[in-house]
């Protein structure tokens, strides 16, 4: 990991939002108050391209979690700039934030967070029915996507009847079902098998390198590190270093 | 995102199922007090309604229809004299003692009608002719009377037995509403209810009176009361005079407001709780959602939805048990049950407020909630 190829960005946007899909600009966010204030992220400077697969990567407590949230707008920052699309997260309302996810955003979350009554198509198309999309059109699109992702037999299983790694499909079909430009995954791999959570991974990979998307990955799995095309190492509450390619770095 | 409401309502069972139970109960528990309530505040003006007048003059302290206070037998002219009195009646009215063909004794209420118009008679004759009260020693009995005296083998049309040791003969078997008292109506004529009664001063309970056409009864009752001094009352402003002293002067109104109360708060109790448990137990869920897209006002639309599609469940389910109830042990009149379309829109109402709050305790838990929870593995 010691090959460090770049430094942060400068504190200036690059205003060429055909190349960039996320641009943040010294982030800092911190929790607490007076003397239990903790300093989380301390000026993060970032920025995804469109087709990159980026990896987030450090140890426990060195912001990467903070940092996606922030990029999501689902947690404010103290200070800074986050743009996605052109778009300044941070000026948003918190409805227009709410939209915003809602059209451009997908997530895979660690815990998969599927509703426990609903079946796999139900639970792929969620986000569609959330954008107000017809329900029969809604479900037969997860189908579709579900179907792309091999669990075309498993679509009306409950999450319960699901294993680990097809209860991870289903969270990637939602994920991908609204045709999110950028998805934002967190340890999409930590629950599951080596094998499993190398096709996921594949699969997210083949998604971030379509031209107009991208795909931000928290992970504490180097099992994974072949498919980024950078890796952003944090530590305490900064970008420590970022490598370019991972395999050319072997 | 009405679909996904719902699936997540009806598809944790145990959670759905508890707060079915505990809407339903509350609900039939309110529906049926309030209408065995109501069917005792029914059978308390039955004195009244089952006389059928416009307006009802009596001693102006009276405070109910059982409370008789008697009239100077004067009072019947004095009321005629009123300008706007179409007709004006004596009625009597007071409980006897009926001795039974086979000796035994039972209190009835004696209801002496005048005996030319025949106003003040019951609505429903079941056998024979309310008319044949002018002939001697007539009455008409109700259907509690026939139960009492002996049941329809031994009461029935033509069947003698005695009021305070005066021979009378049933001429009519008429249908009535049942007393608070619970003792049968017998009806005969004024003058016949006089005679078999014993010796008072006064014997004149009421005077009923009817308007001429163009005044109403409560223009005649105001009018009566000025000009007399009596207390006058329409039907419907002695019934709930009756009601309102009974509300009073009995532990009735308490116990069952009481138990509806109690009714109330079990089911908010129920509801709320079970409502906040399925709400912070599907937290995680909740705010993927949040993160997905979904706004706090959808998430609450779809609180809201699932609230009231089981308070709506609920609700026909505690209707339909109470009413089950009402028909099987109310059923021959045996039980008070008035269920009645006030009560029933009054609990939903009360349902409505129970979802509401319910609802509002767990939309406040999910405002509040960040969705930045979802990537806390």
């Amino acid at each position: 990991m010691g090959d460090a190829v770049s430094q942060s960005p400068a504190m200036t946007f690059d205003n060429d939002s055909a190349h960039w899909l996320v641009q943040a600009r010294g982030v800092t966010k911190s929790f607490g108050d007076g003397a239990t204030r903790i300093p989380v992220l301390k000026g993060v400077d970032l920025e995804v391209a469109r087709g990159e697969v980026l990896l987030l990567v450090g140890p426990s407590g060195s912001g990467k979690t903070t940092l996606l949230s922030v990029i999501a707008g689902i947690l404010e920052s103290d200070e800074g700039d986050v743009r996605i699309l052109g778009a300044s997260i941070p000026d948003l309302s918190s409805s227009e934030k709410t939209r915003f996810r809602r059209d451009h955003l997908g997530f895979i979350f660690q815990q998969y967070h599927l509703l426990p009554t609903l079946t796999a198509v139900e639970n792929a198309a969620v986000p569609l029915l959330i954008r107000g999309v017809p329900k029969q059109d809604a479900l037969s699109r997860a189908e579709a996507m579900l179907g792309s992702m091999g669990m075309g037999e498993r679509l009306n299983a409950l999450p319960t009847r699901l294993s680990g790694g097809e209860q991870q499909r289903v969270a990637i079909a939602r994920a991908l079902v609204g045709d999110p430009k950028l998805l934002l995954c967190d340890e999409p791999t930590a629950n599951l098998d080596g094998e499993t959570g190398h096709r996921i991974v594949q699969q997210l990979h083949d998604i971030g390198k379509q031209p107009d998307r991208g795909v931000i990955i928290v992970t504490h799995d180097t099992r994974i590190f072949e498919f980024g095309d950078r890796i952003v190492h944090m530590e305490d509450g900064r970008v420590d270093q970022i490598q370019h390619g991972h395999k050319e770095l072997r | 995102m009405n679909y996904v409401a719902l699936k997540m309502l009806f598809g944790d069972r145990a959670k759905y199922l508890m707060l079915l139970a505990g809407l339903t109960f509350s609900t039939m528990l309110i529906v049926q007090q309030g209408s065995i309530f109501w069917g005792l505040m029914t059978w308390s003006q039955s004195g009244i309604t089952n006389v059928n007048a416009p307006v009802w003059v009596a001693d102006s302290n009276i405070n109910q229809v059982e409370e008789i206070k008697p009239l100077a037998d004067t009072a019947v002219t004095v009321v005629r004299s009123v300008p706007g009195v179409e007709w004006a009646l004596p009625l009597y009215k007071g409980v006897q003692r009926a001795r039974l063909p086979n000796g035994n004794y039972e209190q009835i209420a004696l209801v002496g009608i005048d005996s030319s118009t025949l106003i003040g008679r019951p609505y429903t004759v079941l056998e024979g002719k309310i008319e044949d009260l002018r002939s001697p020693e007539a009455v008409a009995i109700d259907q509690l009377g026939v139960e009492r005296l002996g049941g329809p083998k031994n009461i029935h049309l033509g069947t003698t037995f005695e009021i305070n040791d005066h021979r009378v003969r049933v001429v009519a078997l008429i249908k009535t509403q049942k007393s608070f008292q619970n003792f049968p109506f017998v009806y005969t004529t004024y003058e016949r209810a006089l005679s078999v009664t014993p010796e008072e001063r006064r014997k004149l309970s009421y005077v009923l009176a009817g308007p001429v056409s163009g005044v109403s009864p409560e223009e005649l009752a105001r009018r009566i009361h000025e000009q007399t001094g009596m207390g006058a009352f329409t039907e419907e402003q002695f019934g709930w005079k009756t009601v309102r002293w009974i509300l009073k002067n009995t532990g009735i109104g308490v116990n069952f407001g009481t138990t509806v109360l109690l009714g109330f708060i079990v089911g908010m109790a129920i509801a709320g709780q079970t409502f906040y448990l399925f709400t912070v137990e599907n937290l995680p869920q909740f705010g993927a959602l949040k993160a997905i897209g979904a706004s706090t006002g959808m998430l609450a639309r779809m609180i809201l939805l699932q609230s009231f599609t089981v308070g709506c469940i609920g609700y026909g389910v505690g209707v339909g048990l109470a009413t089950l109830f009402g028909l099987t042990a109310g059923s021959g009149g045996r039980l008070p049950f008035k269920e009645t379309w006030p009560l029933l829109v009054g609990v939903a109402v009360a349902l409505l407020l129970i979802c509401s709050v319910s609802s509002a305790i767990s939309i406040r838990k999910l405002a509040k909630l960040e969705p930045a929870i979802v990537f806390r593995g």
